[in-house]
Order: structure tokens, then C-alpha cells, then sequence
């Protein structure tokens, strides 16, 4: 029989702060996470969350401040020192070797030697214990998000952890596996493995977590019981200000001309590990946004690969632009018949880092603004364009002449998008509008959008986040498997139908979806 | 026909073995997410360190032993630019060539067309002298049997050692092994330096056993055919091993035919086996999705460690 | 210990600095070897990079050596620019010279004012051939393009040897494997009489010029940029990928086929069992030099040509092997490679204090 634990929390921090150059990322912030709890950490993008939970794990070290570790003061050297003290963490962004096998991958995220010893049969043991089962001998490149994530947790797992650090762990997560992951974080807290929550996902951790500590700008700004406080209560102690309600959608102008219609779209992907497209069809009318839900790697790159021209269709019917036969038309020409499109990956794909934003406004805007003459760049208009997209759009940087690379990613999602709504396009596609983007420019992106389709565009949105897609849709489809499902209004539908949509069967009551939610 | 057969199977398997050599030293390079593209160079430099150092001192193994030490150092010049200051791999192999060379054909300057002693032979009383199995089998140079000693060593070891699933990892997502803790610069400089030491070698054998001299070029382009015989071999050893002998019999092709009698312009025949490289790697190359099957898929990247 | 920081920007001065540099470092270097060698280090140097200038007849021999490096640089720095790795240019330009040259051969009592224009088209399109064979592979047959370059090379070379000991070889040449010597017709006119002085000397400046418009000013030069930095980024602005390594190809090919035939008119005056003494590698230094830049090509051009009547001067007057000049390129390009590091990393010798706000 074990002895029992010390009393006392079991993760004290108190005073922890770190300067980066030029941003103080933590300032004195305090942070106690008690034994059997799972604790939520709440904040929006550059509230210091990471930061904090870094200096947790060893992977950065603290300027100052100090913290105890049942009961007795500790500095976390690195992430080997964190998990021999017992401290698990599950990344946001996986860790994982796609050609390698489960067992091979847990392998190498194991310390020591001994801890390999009949490891495939532990990973089957454990896996199946927790209900997150595992295959060791699959390939990592065959499996899902989901089942990639549980990669990440039996490994953290097969360590006996007392802490694990969740950092955004249901983004990539269908409802049904939200609720599967519940029930084993609660069981794992209950057999005394406290968890630390990070997520931004409100509803969610009023339901999972029984205490919160609430960070803004680096700094500490509460404790709370989740439970306690309404969404929006706990939104507003995050951002400090009463919340915004976006504008309501006014509906659909009486515009009934369908600008963009997919017939019966079969497409394959020509990524290796890439997912095809079957019999895709959807009508978009002029003014209507469509949006197009789905967990990553359903199809959603092939998708827009294929409206954006990159990949061609198998008949000129296949994609119509404004009624026009654009299937076998590469992106110049679609861009021609006034289709725009932003992908989901900024860097290398929507913008050419190392290039100025007057050369990416030429990237894709020199059909539409005529910026070459005579096979030679018109530098001035260029510039000019360039300095309309960062003056409309409030881009914050030094100019058209600053290369890409040097603004942040809300600044360079806003000038992508600015970008391609500034060609008054009759159909607009965006992959991902606001990932890894702040929620000011979130905001005004999302108001670009909104904008835009009131002028008349056919608006489509691909996006992983439902909040998103509940706040923007007129009507709502799911992709999964390649296939998308027949779109229905916005509202008749609920987080439990998507779900169900999206694979899988959901046992919970439906959650209600309040707008709110995205901007915390 | 018979008559010439033995010969020349013994000729290919000499002629594949600086082949082995330098493709199984980039083999290992490549696993873990490098293109070293020097091993001309660095053959080179073995080839001549090796020469030199026999020629002075009379003792081959001391000769052998300047190969790799000179292979490694080439190998170094390569892996300070590409690793740690993350210039551009492939221009950095052009220079490893284009300065392996230049250094080869100044130090070999003094040692052209002087002899030197050779790598022994190996001798096994009876079995020597088997007909057929005797020579093709136990009648080689000593580097012969390390070459494909050290090619099992290797396949071993990378299919089923911890060091080699590490290797894997690290040639399949340096960023994901820099964030599980694994130092993904030194393994690389550990594999580079190994590849080097490999090449050298195979170059030392170049000019201690298969011609044996030194002149300037010796290899002709067998660094670049081993670079080309690993993509054939989609980074498995056994295809390595084929390749070789396969471009080891191309090269012995010409001589095999002129033996038979056939009227064939020499130049032609010498140009047999670049044709075949060429041809074999652009079958190879049209399955695209087999090499990115098996393809490292941080090949030729450069690794900037973020935080 | 000094520590290093990525700037996350592309310095300038380092832009210009950085060749600069790799220069005076590769001096010191060459200086350290000669020392080794025995030969003192600063007259050495002297006798490589000066002598040559100011010796008799100097200046014309630079710039006939440096036209072919700086012509084969320019269409180099093109492909690069796009990722396209043509290795192969000694091939191309050994093939111009072979396929231009052929035709004077064929015909030296032709017209001038049609002969050598057409040994001049003759040749590019045999450097172009070779070049758009190696395209055609990559494009239809995904066949790395560094090791099909390479390969041709060799190739090529092979081709040429036949030819000057077989069907072409001169027949009052003693038996030696070479050809007769070009005719006048087919040896094209000289810009400044009783020089060496060919049209490749005016040509090459005003190629390297006018793909420097190309490249930087009109909407082709834009998609070779965009594909060398970022290919999906290419892909999403509707440029063809296909279609630039063709003329990446072409143009580089052609370049070294263009560059082959003048030096074989102009230079040589016939054709031998080698028409390139190593200029395809050379080449590839030039670009580098050049910043990947086809006006850098020019200087760069010019200094390279610089090191190979360097190496001739260093062996005529200090017994230095001529293999010296193959070292000092190659020790040239790895510290161009090096030092590029600082365009977009600084070293700091103190650690930056910490603010803590």
C-alpha cells in the first residue's frame, strides 16, 4: 500500500516571470493546482499561457520565481527532469513521426531504456484501460487527429504522470471524442492525476474543470470556480472589456443568382498521405456564406485546392464561377471570372515570406488590378495596391515595402485577406480564416467576410472551428472522408447534429452555442 | 565465353565495392534528413590520402587509415556550412566537389603515375582455389569483405537498433525530435562525419586495389553514381547492394564485350555506365509515390531549432 | 561564448559585405596553403590575382576567359534562382561547341556573314537540346535533375572524344585527336583586330543585363523568384512549374551551349579532346558570387577568370601545379556559403541584458 501523498497542493507557483526581448511574456504570476483536479488555464493568444506552462515542463526556464512540487522546491531542468518528477504534457501541435509506427513513436518519447522493456504489450494495456485504444504496430500517417492525439496522452500515460498539462486539447476532436476524452481526464483525476486544462473553449471547461486561474497580458487577473460564472462572465474577466455582440446577420439581400456551384466534384489528392474528394456538389447564391465544418484532414486542403484552380477537375462542369465552366482552369484564369481565394497556410502558400507585401499583393492580385504591362511589373500601381490593403485593413506594419515575414500572424492574415477582398470578387473562399490569429484581427476579419457577402459575393468558409462557422453561416456542411454533406440552415442546426455529421455517435445532451464564445 | 565469365564477375564485384562503400556512408547520411552531395570530393581526398600516405610510409594500412581520416575531415568542411550556419545543402555538396578536387589533383601533383603498395589479397588454403567460387568468392581484397560487412552493420542497425530508430526519427520530422529532446545537429554531424570516413575508404580503395594508381579525377564520377544508387535503392540496403553490383558489371561491361571481340568504339563503351545511371534513374524516379513512400521526408532540409 | 540570433530580416550590408568577406577570407586561407606548400605566402597571392592584370596583353586575356564564365553564370543564376539545379552546364557548353562547331567544319568556305551566325544559332540550340533533355526527365519523369545533368555530362565528353579521334579528326594533324582548325569564315569576326577579342565579350555583358530586366522587372522573372522561394505559393498564383523548369533549362542550356561554341571559334580554334577546362563548375561559383544576381555575374565573372590566369601565372613563375586554382574556387565558394550566414543571423559578443519591465 502506498504511503499517502503529502498535504498541501501538489504545483505551487508563485512569482514566475519571464522577459523575452522586446514582451514580458510572464509578471509574477501565481498559479496552485491541487491533487485529484483538473484545473482550466484561461487566456487569450499572448496572455502567457504557453509561456507558463513551458516553464512547467522544462522547456524554458523561469527568470525568476519559484515553484514547489509536492511540497518541495523545484527548478525543471528539461522535459526528461519534468516527467521523472511525475509531470506529463500533451502539445498542442503532436510530436510525432508520420512513418513511423505507434510503438516506435512512444518508444522515443520514453526516457530511458528501461522504460521499453515490453512496451508493446503496456501501450495495449494502457491504451485500452483508458478507453483511448491503440494499435502498436499501425503507422502514424494512417491514423486520424483523434487517434494521433492518444498517441500523445498514452505516452504521457505509460509514465504514471501526477500532472498532465492539456494545452488546447480538443480543437482537433469531434464532439463524440470530446466527451470520451472527458470521461477518461475525469478518471484519471480521480486516481490522482491532476490536470491542467488550457483551452479557450468556455462551455467546455464550465463543464470539465473545477477551478480556473485566468491570465491576461502576462499577468494574473483571477481564480475562479468555472462553474460559477456564465461564458460570457468568464470571457469578459479575459479580455477586460464588456463584449462586443458581432453584428447580426441582416440575411440574405433577396439575391438568388448561384455564383458558385460544384457538380458532383471527384477529385484525387495528390498529397501522399492526402484524402480525395467524392462527388462533391454545393450551390452557393450571391450574398450567402456557406460554411463548411470539419476536423482537420477530411478533405478540407483537397477541397480548396480544387476551387482555387491548383488542382483540376475531371470536366469543365464540375466547378462553375458565376456560371462560367472553370473546372479546367488553373487559379489566373478563376481569379479572371473574379474568384478569390485564401488558403489555410499562410507561410509559403498564401504569402512568400521572404518577399515584400507589395510583391505578395502581386502574387495573386495581378489578374484582377492589371498590374503588368507589357510583361513588365507596374511597380508603382503595385505599390499602390498594397498600401490600400494595409490602410484599409489597419495591417500594423512599416509598409508595402516590410517583407512578409516580419508581421505577426493576425497582421498578415488580415493583409491576406484584405488582399483578395479588395478584388471585389464574386466568389470569395477562405480556408481557415482565423487560425492562429488574435481575436482583434479575428474580428475584423470576420467583418470583411460579413461585408463583402452584403455586397453580393458568394462567401465559402472551411473551417475546424464550429463557433466560427455558427457566427458566419447562413447554412452549414460537413466534410468528412471527402465527402460533404447536403448544407442546412444555420439555424436548424445544433452542435449534436454536426457532430453526428462529422463520424461518430454523440451520447450527450446538445450545448448550446452562444456567439460570444469566439472572441474570448 | 566461359573463359571470360569468372574474370569478369570477379571484376564487378571489385569495381561495386568503392560503389558500396560511398553509398552506404550516404545512405546513413540521408536517413537522418542530409544531401550530402560532396562524395565525389570526399572519395577523392581518401583516394589520394590513402595513395600517398601507402606510397611514403609502404604500409597500406596506414594508407587506409589517411583515406578515412581525410574522407572525415571533407566531411566536416561540409557539415560546419550546412548544419550549423544552414547554408543551402546542395550548394555546399557542389563545393565539397568542386573542392575535394582541387585538393586531390594538388596533392596528387607529386604522385602520378608512380606505383604504390596494394591492399593483399586474401588467401584461404583450399578454398582460394575452387574453381568459379574460388576467386569470385574468396579470392578479393580485404575491403571487399568490409564493404559488405559494414553494409549489413549498417542495415542492422538501423532496422533494429534504438540509435537507428533515432536516426529514423530524425530524418522523418527534425522538429518533432527536437522537441521529444534528441539533438538533432550532433546526430547529424555523427552521420555526415560516418558518411565521410566511408567515402574515403571507398576512394582508398580506388587507388590501393582496383587501378592502383592515383591520376587526377580517379573516380570519374562514382561519387555521383553512389548518390544515385541510393535513391535507386529507395534508402533500403539490399537495393544498395544490387545497384552496386549492377553499375560495378556496366563498368566492367566494356571490357567483358571488347574480350568477346565485338566492334564497339571505346569512347561508346565508356559511356555505358553514366547512360545507365541516367536511364535506371529516370525508371526509378517516375513511381513518385514509392520514393515518397520511403523517401526521409526531411531530406535536405535545413534544421532551425525554435523554441 | 558569443551567441547567435536569427535577425528575421535579410540584411542589407551583409548583402553586399558578405561576397566581400568570403574574398578576403579565402585569401588568407590560400595564403596559409601557399605558406604550407612553401611558397611565400604574400608574393603568391601577388603573382595569382595581380600579375595577370598588369603583365602584357593581361586585360584582353581577362575578359576573353571571363565571357564564357560570365554568359554560363548569367543563365545559371536564372535556374538557380527557380530551384532548378542544372549541374550539367560543362555538358551543354561541350555540346554547343560540337554541334556549331560541326557546321563550321562542314562548311569553311562559306559565307561568314551566314556561317558563323548559323554556328552561333547551331550551337545554342545544342546546348539547349541537352539542357531541355534534362527538363523533359525531371518534368515527365520526376529524375533529379542534379544527377541527369551530371551524367550528360560525362556523356557528352565521351561523344567528344569519338568524334576527334574518329570521323572528325584531323587528317594532316599528325594523329593527334583533335580537329582542323576553324577557318576563317568559321571563326567570327574579332571586335578589336589582331585580338582574341570575339563577340562573346559584348555579348555576354548586354545577356547579363538583359536577364537582369527579366528577372527582376517583368512578370516571368517575378514567377521564377516566387517558385524558387516558395512552390505551393507558385502553384496558388497559377504559375506553371513545368513550364519554368523548360525555359529555366533552355536558357541555361543554351547559355553554355552559346558560351562553348565562342570559346571554340574564338579561343581554342579547333576542337579537342577537352573545349572546357572545368568552366561548368566554375560557372556555378560565378553565380553564387554573383548573388544569384545576373549583373553580380559580371564581377564575379570577371574574378574568377582572374584566378584561372592566376593559377597559369602562379605555375610559370613559382612551379605552384595548376590544380591550385581549383582549390582556391573551391575554398572560395565555401566561405560564400558561410558568410551568407550573417545576411540573416548576428553574432553577439555579450549577452543583451534582460529587461525586466
Amino acid at each position: 500500500m502506498p504511503s499517502p501523498p503529502p498535504p498541501g497542493p501538489l504545483l505551487s507557483m508563485t512569482g514566475m516571470t519571464k522577459q523575452y526581448p522586446g514582451c514580458l511574456a510572464n509578471d509574477h504570476v501565481s498559479l496552485t493546482v491541487e491533487r485529484n483536479q483538473i484545473h482550466a488555464l484561461l487566456g487569450e493568444n499572448g496572455a502567457g499561457k504557453s509561456t507558463l506552462v513551458k516553464m512547467i515542463y522544462g522547456v524554458v526556464k523561469p527568470d525568476a520565481g519559484k515553484m514547489v512540487w509536492e511540497g518541495e522546491k523545484v527548478a525543471v531542468q528539461n522535459p526528461g527532469h519534468a516527467q521523472r518528477l511525475g509531470i506529463g504534457m500533451v502539445f498542442q501541435h503532436f510530436s510525432l513521426f508520420e512513418a513511423l509506427t505507434v510503438a516506435e513513436n512512444i518508444a522515443l518519447g520514453l526516457g530511458s531504456a528501461a522504460e521499453r522493456v515490453g512496451l508493446r504489450d503496456r501501450i495495449v494495456k494502457v491504451s485500452n484501460e483508458y478507453g483511448l485504444p491503440l494499435d502498436p504496430d499501425r503507422v502514424v500517417h494512417d491514423l486520424s487527429v483523434g487517434e494521433r492525439q492518444r498517441i500523445e496522452i498514452v505516452r504521457c500515460l505509460l509514465q504514471n504522470p501526477k500532472l498532465l498539462i492539456m494545452d488546447e486539447p480538443t480543437s482537433v476532436l469531434t464532439p463524440s471524442e470530446v466527451q470520451k476524452l472527458f470521461v477518461t481526464l475525469r478518471r484519471l483525476a480521480a486516481e490522482g492525476c491532476s490536470i491542467l486544462y488550457i483551452s479557450h473553449k468556455l462551455e467546455e471547461v464550465r463543464a470539465l474543470c473545477s477551478a480556473a486561474t485566468i491570465m491576461r497580458l502576462g499577468r494574473n487577473v483571477a481564480q475562479v470556480v468555472p462553474a460559477n460564472k456564465t461564458v460570457k462572465e468568464l470571457a469578459e474577466i479575459m479580455i477586460a472589456a464588456d463584449l462586443r455582440e458581432p453584428t447580426p446577420r441582416p440575411g440574405l439581400a433577396g439575391e438568388t443568382r448561384q455564383r458558385l456551384v460544384l457538380n458532383k466534384l471527384t477529385v484525387r489528392s495528390p498529397h501522399h498521405f492526402g484524402t480525395d474528394l467524392h462527388d462533391v456538389s454545393l450551390l452557393i447564391a450571391g450574398g450567402e456564406i456557406l460554411g463548411i465544418a470539419g476536423i482537420a484532414g477530411n478533405g478540407q486542403n483537397e477541397l480548396m485546392d480544387a476551387l482555387s484552380g491548383e488542382i483540376l477537375a475531371g470536366h469543365p462542369e464540375n466547378v462553375l464561377i458565376d456560371g462560367v465552366p472553370a473546372g479546367l482552369m488553373g487559379p489566373a484564369e478563376r481569379r479572371r471570372l473574379r474568384g478569390c481565394f485564401v488558403p489555410e497556410e499562410r507561410n509559403g502558400h498564401g504569402a512568400v515570406t521572404t518577399m515584400t507585401l507589395a510583391e505578395n499583393a502581386f502574387l495573386s492580385g495581378f489578374v484582377l488590378h492589371a498590374l503588368v504591362r507589357f510583361g513588365l511589373i507596374d511597380e508603382k500601381r503595385t505599390h499602390k495596391v498594397a498600401a490600400d490593403i494595409i490602410h484599409r485593413f489597419d495591417v500594423r506594419t512599416t509598409g508595402p515595402k516590410a517583407q512578409a515575414r516580419s508581421l505577426s500572424g493576425g497582421n498578415l492574415q488580415k493583409f491576406l485577406v484584405g488582399r483578395e477582398v479588395l478584388q471585389d470578387p464574386s466568389v470569395l473562399i477562405i480556408n481557415q480564416p482565423t487560425w492562429g490569429v488574435d481575436a482583434g484581427a479575428a474580428l475584423a476579419i470576420h467583418e470583411a467576410i460579413m461585408a463583402l457577402a452584403q455586397e453580393g459575393a458568394a462567401v465559402m468558409i472551411i473551417s475546424q472551428d464550429l463557433d466560427e462557422i455558427f457566427i458566419l453561416a447562413d447554412r452549414i456542411a460537413v466534410i468528412a472522408g471527402g465527402r460533404v454533406s447536403d448544407p442546412i440552415p444555420t439555424r436548424d442546426a445544433t452542435i449534436e447534429s454536426i457532430g453526428r455529421l462529422m463520424g461518430g455517435t454523440t451520447a450527450q445532451p446538445a450545448l448550446p452555442v452562444a456567439a460570444s464564445l469566439t472572441y474570448a | 565465353m566461359l573463359d571470360a565469365f569468372v574474370p569478369f564477375l570477379v571484376s564487378v564485384i571489385a569495381a561495386s565495392t568503392p560503389l558500396l562503400l560511398a553509398a552506404t556512408g550516404e545512405l546513413v547520411v540521408e536517413r537522418v534528413g542530409v544531401l550530402n552531395l560532396g562524395v565525389e570530393g570526399m572519395m577523392l581526398a581518401g583516394a589520394i590520402a590513402g595513395f600517398a600516405v601507402s606510397h611514403d610510409t609502404g604500409i597500406t594500412a596506414l594508407g587506409v587509415g589517411a583515406s578515412i581520416i581525410a574522407g572525415t575531415i571533407l566531411a566536416l568542411l561540409f557539415a560546419v556550412p550546412s548544419l550549423t550556419l544552414q547554408a543551402n545543402q546542395t550548394a555546399t555538396g557542389l563545393a565539397l566537389t568542386i573542392f575535394g578536387r582541387g585538393f586531390s589533383a594538388l596533392v596528387g601533383a607529386g604522385y602520378v603515375g608512380i606505383p604504390a603498395p596494394t591492399l593483399p589479397k586474401l588467401e584461404i588454403p583450399v578454398l582460394s582455389d575452387l574453381p568459379l567460387l574460388g576467386p569470385v568468392v574468396f579470392h578479393h581484397d580485404i575491403l571487399v569483405y568490409a564493404a559488405l560487412a559494414i553494409l549489413a552493420l549498417v542495415a542492422w542497425c538501423i532496422r533494429s537498433t534504438h540509435l537507428g530508430l533515432i536516426m529514423r526519427a530524425v530524418g522523418d520530422s527534425h522538429d518533432a525530435a527536437h522537441a521529444l529532446g534528441y539533438a538533432v545537429v550532433p546526430i547529424r554531424y555523427a552521420a555526415v562525419l560516418f558518411g565521410g570516413a566511408l567515402a574515403g575508404l571507398g576512394g582508398a580503395y580506388m587507388s590501393l586495389a582496383y587501378t592502383p594508381l592515383w591520376a587526377q579525377d580517379l573516380t570519374a564520377g562514382r561519387g555521383w553514381v553512389a548518390v544515385a544508387l541510393v535513391t535507386f535503392s529507395a534508402w533500403r540496403p539490399i537495393w544498395l547492394l544490387i545497384g552496386a553490383w549492377f553499375f560495378g558489371a556496366l563498368m566492367y561491361l566494356s571490357l567483358y564485350v571488347q574480350a568477346l571481340g565485338v566492334p564497339v568504339p571505346t569512347a561508346f563503351l565508356s559511356a555505358v555506365p553514366y547512360i545507365g545511371t541516367i536511364v535506371v534513374l529516370v525508371l526509378i524516379s517516375r513511381d513518385a509515390r514509392r520514393i515518397r513512400l520511403h523517401r526521409p521526408a526531411m531530406l535536405g532540409r535545413p534544421f532551425q531549432a525554435r523554441a | 561564448m558569443p551567441k547567435i540570433e536569427p535577425r528575421g530580416y535579410e540584411s542589407k550590408f551583409w548583402g553586399y559585405a558578405s561576397p566581400i568577406l568570403a574574398l578576403l577570407l579565402t585569401g588568407a586561407t590560400s595564403g596559409l596553403i601557399f605558406a604550407i606548400m612553401g611558397k611565400p605566402p604574400g608574393r603568391t597571392v601577388y603573382t595569382f590575382l595581380i600579375t595577370p592584370l598588369i603583365q602584357q596583353g593581361g586585360l584582353e586575356a581577362l575578359v576573353v576567359k571571363a565571357a564564357p564564365l560570365i554568359m554560363m553564370g548569367v543563365g545559371l543564376s536564372l535556374a538557380y534562382r527557380a530551384n532548378v539545379w542544372n549541374i550539367g552546364t560543362d555538358g551543354q557548353f561541350t555540346l554547343g561547341a560540337i554541334c556549331g562547331g560541326g557546321i563550321g567544319l562542314a562548311f569553311p568556305d562559306a559565307n561568314p556573314w551566314l556561317l558563323f551566325p548559323a554556328m552561333l544559332i547551331i550551337g545554342t540550340i545544342g546546348g539547349m537540346v541537352s539542357g531541355g533533355l534534362v527538363a523533359w526527365m525531371r518534368i515527365r519523369f520526376n529524375a533529379n535533375e542534379i544527377l541527369t545533368s551530371l551524367m550528360l555530362t560525362y556523356v557528352t565528353q565521351y561523344l567528344l572524344l569519338y568524334l576527334v579521334t574518329g570521323p572528325w579528326r584531323d587528317p594532316q594533324g599528325f594523329g593527334f585527336p583533335q580537329t582542323a582548325q576553324f577557318s576563317d569564315a568559321a571563326s567570327g569576326p574579332r571586335l578589336v583586330p589582331d585580338t582574341n577579342i570575339h563577340v562573346g565579350i559584348l555579348l555576354a555583358p548586354l545577356i547579363a543585363i538583359a536577364l537582369w530586366v527579366m528577372l527582376e522587372k517583368s512578370l516571368l522573372g517575378f514567377q521564377f523568384r516566387v517558385l524558387g522561394q516558395a512552390t505551393r505559393a507558385a502553384r496558388f498564383a497559377g504559375f506553371s512549374e513545368n513550364r519554368l523548369v523548360w525555359i529555366a533549362m533552355l536558357v541555361s542550356g543554351g547559355l553554355a551551349g552559346m558560351a562553348g561554341l565562342l570559346e571554340a571559334t574564338g579561343t581554342l580554334g579547333q576542337l579537342t579532346t577537352q573545349v572546357s577546362p572545368g568552366y561548368g563548375f566554375t560557372a556555378i561559383i560565378v553565380a553564387f558570387l554573383g548573388r544569384l544576381n545576373p549583373l553580380g555575374t559580371i564581377p564575379a565573372g570577371l574574378l574568377l577568370a582572374l584566378t584561372y590566369l592566376g593559377g597559369d601565372a602562379a605555375q610559370i613563375s613559382l612551379g605552384l601545379p595548376n590544380a591550385v586554382t581549383g582549390i582556391f574556387q573551391g575554398i572560395l565558394l565555401f566561405y560564400l556559403l558561410g558568410c551568407d550566414f550573417l545576411l540573416l543571423h548576428r553574432i553577439r559578443w555579450r549577452a543583451a541584458p534582460v529587461k525586466v519591465a
